[in-house]
């Protein structure tokens, strides 16, 4: 009783990605080529950023009238009973997969491969991204055919949207039974920025039988070393050369190279002399290495007002700009700095004493405070903004006498001594140690509260000592990185009874 | 000016006799309103009908030519209120509101109007908002049809029934002198189909000749002892016309009777769904015919007794298919039959779910279980797990949630970032919350808000919260300027300075009300050819006798609301306090302003357009400013730092500069990896010869530093 049946198709999309237009081209598409076409959707407020599904049914006009009927057709997707699901984005192509719309015997799931990510992504305060290629197995999984492509990417390069590239993909499969021809006059028809659309869908087309990608590019890659001109620098090489294990020297030579941006050569040196320490440590451990390795060159290549300034400051950042906010051969651009260095960062730069002096100062310290309330905006373009940030990164030949770096240099020298001194009891503890450097960052209130929760951790190992599980410290670094008033790590700390001081032993 | 323009669509409406009318549900309702002979029509926006309002003001001289006034009502009530012109006129006469918040605020002039009864059609078109992707309350608004006794119509959701049910309304409501109230699913307001159009009709009875002629009849109104008479003629008279009128002209349908011994009871508004589930379960094909009989319920109220036991005698069972609850028809059928002695078995909520939407998933498993339960369907066989090859992380761990929330370049986001900022000076407060955009607050990343009572209502739910003296925080009521037209005015302001409240009211003016599709209202700036605006708020405010009144001008000057706020809560001043938070949405203004920066670019005048970005290399991936934004034009993107695993901010090019990025990293001294970019399109010569002297400067400034690092590189 069931052999007719219309062709279903889902479009998964968020709010402002032209997934309205799609849908609506594929009714065109089914009109103009003797479908009787139904669609519908539930906007609401999904539209403003959240996720909405768009709903066709097609059916042939011609069966309709031999058999006398009219089609009753749904208003909502029956999962199991879905013949295309159109996503815009990755996380969209889950979700469809989630909700049971993609059956392996009979959907087609077109969709793009890039990420638009959801609020709790962003807002995680370490790394809070879903797992690309867990939703990339799930969908392969659970599809007949998956059709997959970064439409975002290709939409850019065409100059036109997501909408038009998913259009040219479905075309592409050979899914629906229209030609090519057919969806390009769609497309005409619609009249609005008719050449980019086309464009765009040609690309789409081509795609949709292309080799998949393959997964996406990982982590920015370590760069192996170049020759050097320097002495001083071939002597570092050498060093780690002769002195490292093959599996840890990647990294060295990124934190050397790091090293001798910040600072200079001599700098690089202390960074592997401290190195020499951690690797001689009985047991040898290459993870312990490599972690230290990696957080050290982060540590010691501390922001500063000065590395700010020379960042800011530098041809290459020029361009970096330039390009990623598309400027035009024949636009101008111009770049302001939203900075507000305060009392704090002022003293910091200073040298140690004159720091100091000022911080604890009455009147002067008053001055440079009332002078720093408000932030200020350098145009970094302009060429006083420019000289100014120039002369700051000048700075550099001093920095070793500042303020700043001989607090830092304390906290790393004490890092060590702790790394050194968990390692004894286990080195893999050592390495989670040494991992718990990524709590300190950002600047302003965000770093003092990743440096209190820092101290918390570490306090928390040196009281625990040999007690202390490698895995447990690993828990409690998450947790500090899971909310801003540290709500969750209080928690963890006081389950593991590690909120209240322990009795001293007798 | 709204948020979609419909002047392609309004085209549609001069269609005639015989043509074929292409489009949304909620336009071909329009255009039955034409072909019907209205004499006015009003409402108040708010999804699903919002675009019935914008085609109807964009529609202003189709509807000028036939002869109607359309208005746009400042709430829900005024719109029931104003269907009062049918009552002693043969006007025929629509309005339309979302349900079931509207028939809250409508209810007062629903049920003065039902008592008395009309002369002329009265048509509700009501929206229900109900289901997937619901902002309310999930309500019915058949208890509002119920306790007033107005007809309630759920029409098949197809363009030809929906037009024919707006048709079949007034004549029914003409027939009982009773409003008819026509409910659309959301749904069934966004469906594209066709329908073949009439003619357009223009009322035979203008309003000129009602207000030239007026006419009174004391027993039309609700006093006593007219009011008590009311009451029995609704039950004696209007009743049963209304069944006669239902009856005859066949308004239920009944599909493939006879057929079998068990049956479905079908609400005309779940019918497709109810028969996709048939044909699935391959009891029908897709046509509609079916091998198991329907009743199908276009009018959901009031129930026919004797089409109910016509369709049930003689079968063992029925199954009621009805979506929400209470399930108020269930109910009423179950009294027919028992008091009829018919005892057929009669399944319902026992089957489907007692509350929420009747999905297509939904609706299968129950219509299966009582396919099975009658022997017409073999039990599933179990489904066989097939083992997996490689174990997969459950999905459910990388699909996130996409609430709702401020769009790109928001002037209601700043608000709440200087909220945020004055709860880490002075701890957290009482937040009153209102309907509206604003209302995304409550969600990451701000997490502001602690009640809403409903649309207008943000001062007024934290009224009781004002101690009777002691040294206290003051709660914070936030109201949209939607709301404050709507009702907020008089319940929230008025209210607070009468009853001398000490607390505080943020008023969220953007010019218009954005949340349903930026309508404009009495404050918007925007000069609107049909309607008088211009009036500021806080001139309203004043005028209801409020002493501490600020308006922001800009509210993407966090510092400036930072401190207003922090000067609200702390003041000595006694009394309520009003902040006029003020700048335009900037959905609006984008699309007012963009085209117009395109033009003068194309036509070689001087164009500045700003964004920000976040630079990689200082940005350490700590993500506060997120939390302090959330806008969708500030995400992620992976650390191209190799040392690093935390991902960076980083800004999307559909930034439009609105600058809140560098308010919030100067205000809450974030970092220094904000910039602003300034990008000149056909700059001047000047411009061009300043920006060569500076790159010559800046460049071998650059190659200068550059050299001394190359000494290093390796």
């Amino acid at each position: 009783m069931n052999a007719k049946q219309p062709i279903k198709i889902a479009i998964l999309a968020m709010g402002g990605e032209g997934g309205g237009v799609l849908a609506d081209w594929i009714v065109d598409l089914g009109e103009a080529n003797g479908y009787i076409a139904q669609t519908t959707s539930v906007p609401g407020v999904a539209q403003r950023t959240g996720a909405t599904i768009y709903y066709v049914e097609l059916f042939p006009a011609e069966q309709a009238r031999a058999d006398g009927g009219r089609p009753i057709l749904a208003l909502m997707p029956l999962p199991g009973d879905v013949d295309v699901v159109l996503c815009s984005e990755l996380m969209e192509a889950g979700r469809a997969v989630q909700r049971g719309l993609v059956t392996p015997d009979r959907t087609t799931l077109v969709s793009s491969t890039h990420r638009v990510y959801a609020i709790a992504e962003k807002i995680a305060m370490g790394d809070g991204r879903a797992d690309h290629n867990n939703l990339l197995a799930h969908a392969e999984g659970a599809a007949r055919r998956f059709v997959r492509f970064d439409m975002a990417q290709v939409a850019e390069d065409n100059g036109s949207v997501i909408s038009a590239v998913l259009f040219g993909a479905v075309a592409g499969t050979g899914v629906l039974p229209f030609s090519r021809a057919q969806f390009e006059s769609t497309i005409e028809r619609g009249g609005v920025g008719v050449k980019a659309s086309l464009k765009a869908f040609g690309a789409g087309f081509a795609q949709a039988n292309a080799p998949a990608e393959t997964e996406q590019p990982q982590a920015a890659a370590l760069r192996p070393a170049g020759t050097a001109r320097d002495p001083q620098v071939r002597a570092l090489l050498a060093r780690i050369e002769k002195d490292f294990p093959v599996a840890a020297q990647p990294v060295l030579v990124e934190g050397a190279r790091r090293l001798v941006d910040y600072q200079d050569p001599a700098y690089a040196q202390l960074y592997l002399d401290r190195l020499a320490r951690i690797q001689q440590l009985p047991g040898g451990d290459l993870q312990l290495l490599t972690e230290t390795a990696r957080h050290l060159a982060l540590w010691m290549s501390y922001e500063d007002t000065v590395r700010v300034a020379e960042l800011k400051t530098r041809a290459g950042r020029f361009d970096r700009v330039r390009s990623e906010v598309r400027v035009q051969q024949d636009q101008l651009l111009a770049i302001n700095e939203f900075m507000h260095p305060r009392l704090q960062e002022i003293c910091d730069t200073l040298p140690a004493g004159l720091g100091r002096w000022l911080l604890r100062s009455g009147l002067p310290r008053r001055v440079v405070e009332h002078f720093t309330k408000e932030g200020r905006v350098v145009a970094t373009s302009s060429l006083g903004g420019f000289l100014l940030l120039y002369t700051l990164a000048g700075m550099k030949g001093w920095r070793r006498a500042s303020l700043r770096y001989q607090a830092e240099n304390g906290r790393i020298e004490d890092w060590l001594e702790r790394i050194v001194a968990a390692s004894a009891l286990n080195p893999q503890l050592a390495t989670e140690v040494a991992q718990c450097q990524r709590l300190v960052k950002g600047y302003g209130d965000t770093h003092e509260r990743g440096l209190r929760n820092y101290e918390t951790l570490m306090d928390a190992v040196r009281r625990a000592g040999a007690r202390l599980a490698p895995a447990t410290l690993r828990e409690l670094r998450d947790a500090a990185l899971a909310d801003e008033a540290g709500k969750k790590l209080q928690g963890a700390l006081q389950r593991l009874a590690l909120d209240a001081p322990l009795q001293q032993a007798a | 000016m709204a948020e979609r323009s419909f002047v392609e669509e309004v085209k549609k409406l001069r269609l005639g006799a015989g043509e074929t009318f292409r489009g949304e549900g909620i336009l071909a309702v329009t255009k039955a309103l034409l072909e019907s002979g209205v004499a006015y029509v009003a409402g108040y926006q708010g999804a699903p009908i919002s675009h019935l309002m914008d085609v109807l003001a964009d529609a202003q001289d189709i509807l000028a030519e036939n002869g109607i006034r359309f208005e746009n009502s400042a709430s829900e009530a005024t719109a029931a209120a104003t269907l009062a012109a049918s009552v002693n006129y043969p006007l025929r006469g629509a309005v339309t509101f979302k349900a079931t918040v509207g028939t809250n605020v409508a209810s007062d002039a629903l049920a003065n109007l039902a008592s008395g009864g009309v002369t002329g059609g009265a048509l509700i078109v009501v929206g229900e908002d109900y289901g997937e992707g619901s902002s309310i309350m999930q309500e019915r608004s058949h208890a509002f049809a119920m306790k007033s006794q107005i007809w309630l119509l759920d029409p098949r959701p197809n363009l030809p029934s929906i037009v024919q049910a707006v048709k079949e309304g007034f004549e029914l409501s003409e027939a009982s002198k009773t409003p008819v109230m026509l409910q659309l699913r959301i749904r069934a307001c966004h469906v594209h189909g066709e329908f073949t159009a009439a003619d357009n009709k223009r009322s035979s009875f203008t309003i000129g000749e009602a207000l030239d002629n007026p006419r009174r009849d004391t027993g039309r109104i609700v006093l006593p002892p007219a009011s008590f008479v009311h009451e029995q003629e609704k039950v004696r008279e209007r009743w049963p016309a209304a069944v006669q009128f239902i009856e005859e002209r066949g308004l239920n349908e009944f599909f493939a009777d006879g057929t079998d011994d068990i049956g479905l009871i079908v609400q005309g508004g779940n019918y497709n769904t109810a028969l996709r589930v048939l044909e699935r379960l391959g009891l029908a094909d897709v046509y509609g015919n079916s091998r198991v009989p329907l009743y199908c319920m276009n009018v959901a109220y009031p129930v026919v007794d004797s089409e109910v036991l016509r369709f049930c005698r003689g079968k063992r069972a029925v199954l009621m298919v009805e979506e929400g609850q209470p399930n108020f028809v269930e109910q009423n059928v179950a009294a027919i039959l028992r008091k009829a002695g018919v005892d057929t078995q009669l399944h319902g909520k026992d089957m489907l779910p007692v509350a929420g939407e009747y999905t297509a998933a939904e609706t299968l498993k129950g219509v299966r279980a009582f396919l099975e339960l009658y022997g017409r369907l073999q039990p599933l066989p179990a489904p066989v797990k097939p083992p997996k090859v490689i174990p997969l992380k459950p999905l459910a761990e990388s699909v996130e949630a996409r609430p709702p929330g401020f769009c790109t370049g928001c002037p209601e986001r700043p608000i709440f970032t200087a909220m945020k900022l004055v709860e880490r000076e002075l701890g957290p407060h009482h937040v009153s919350a209102d309907i509206g955009c604003h209302l995304f607050s409550i969600l990451p990343p701000f997490n502001i808000g602690n009640t809403t009572m409903g649309y207008g209502l943000g001062s007024a739910g934290a009224a009781a919260l004002n101690p009777n003296g002691g040294e206290h925080k003051r709660a914070i009521s936030v109201m949209g300027d939607g709301g404050f037209w709507h009702n907020g005015l008089t319940s929230g302001i008025a209210n607070s300075v009468f009853n001398r409240s000490d607390n505080l009211t943020i008023v969220v003016d953007n010019s218009y009300t954005s949340a349903t599709g930026g309508q404009d209202i009495l404050s918007s700036a925007a000069e609107n050819k049909t309607r008088s605006t211009g009036h500021a708020i806080e001139q309203a405010v004043r005028g209801v006798g409020v002493k501490w009144v600020k308006t922001m001008r800009r509210t993407y000057d966090v510092k400036g609301m930072r401190d207003a706020l922090r000067e609200a809560l702390t003041t000595k001043e006694k009394g309520p306090k009003v902040l006029v938070a003020q700048s335009e949405c900037m959905l609006n203004k984008q699309r007012r302003e963009k085209p117009l920066a395109r033009k003068a670019a194309a036509e070689g005048r001087k164009v500045v357009r700003e964004r920000f970005g976040v630079d990689s290399d200082t940005c350490t991936g700590d993500h506060s400013c997120i939390r302090l934004s959330g806008c969708p034009s500030l995400s992620i993107k992976p650390n191209p730092d190799p040392l690093r695993t935390d991902p960076v901010a980083t800004v999307m090019d559909s930034c439009v500069g609105c600058g809140l990025c560098g308010e919030v990293s100067h205000a809450a001294v974030l970092c220094p990896s904000f910039y602003k970019a300034q990008i000149t399109t056909n700059p001047s010569g000047w411009d061009k010869l300043c920006e060569r002297v500076r790159s010559t400067v800046i460049g071998a400034l650059q190659r200068r530093a550059a050299r001394k690092s190359e000494r290093y590189a390796f």
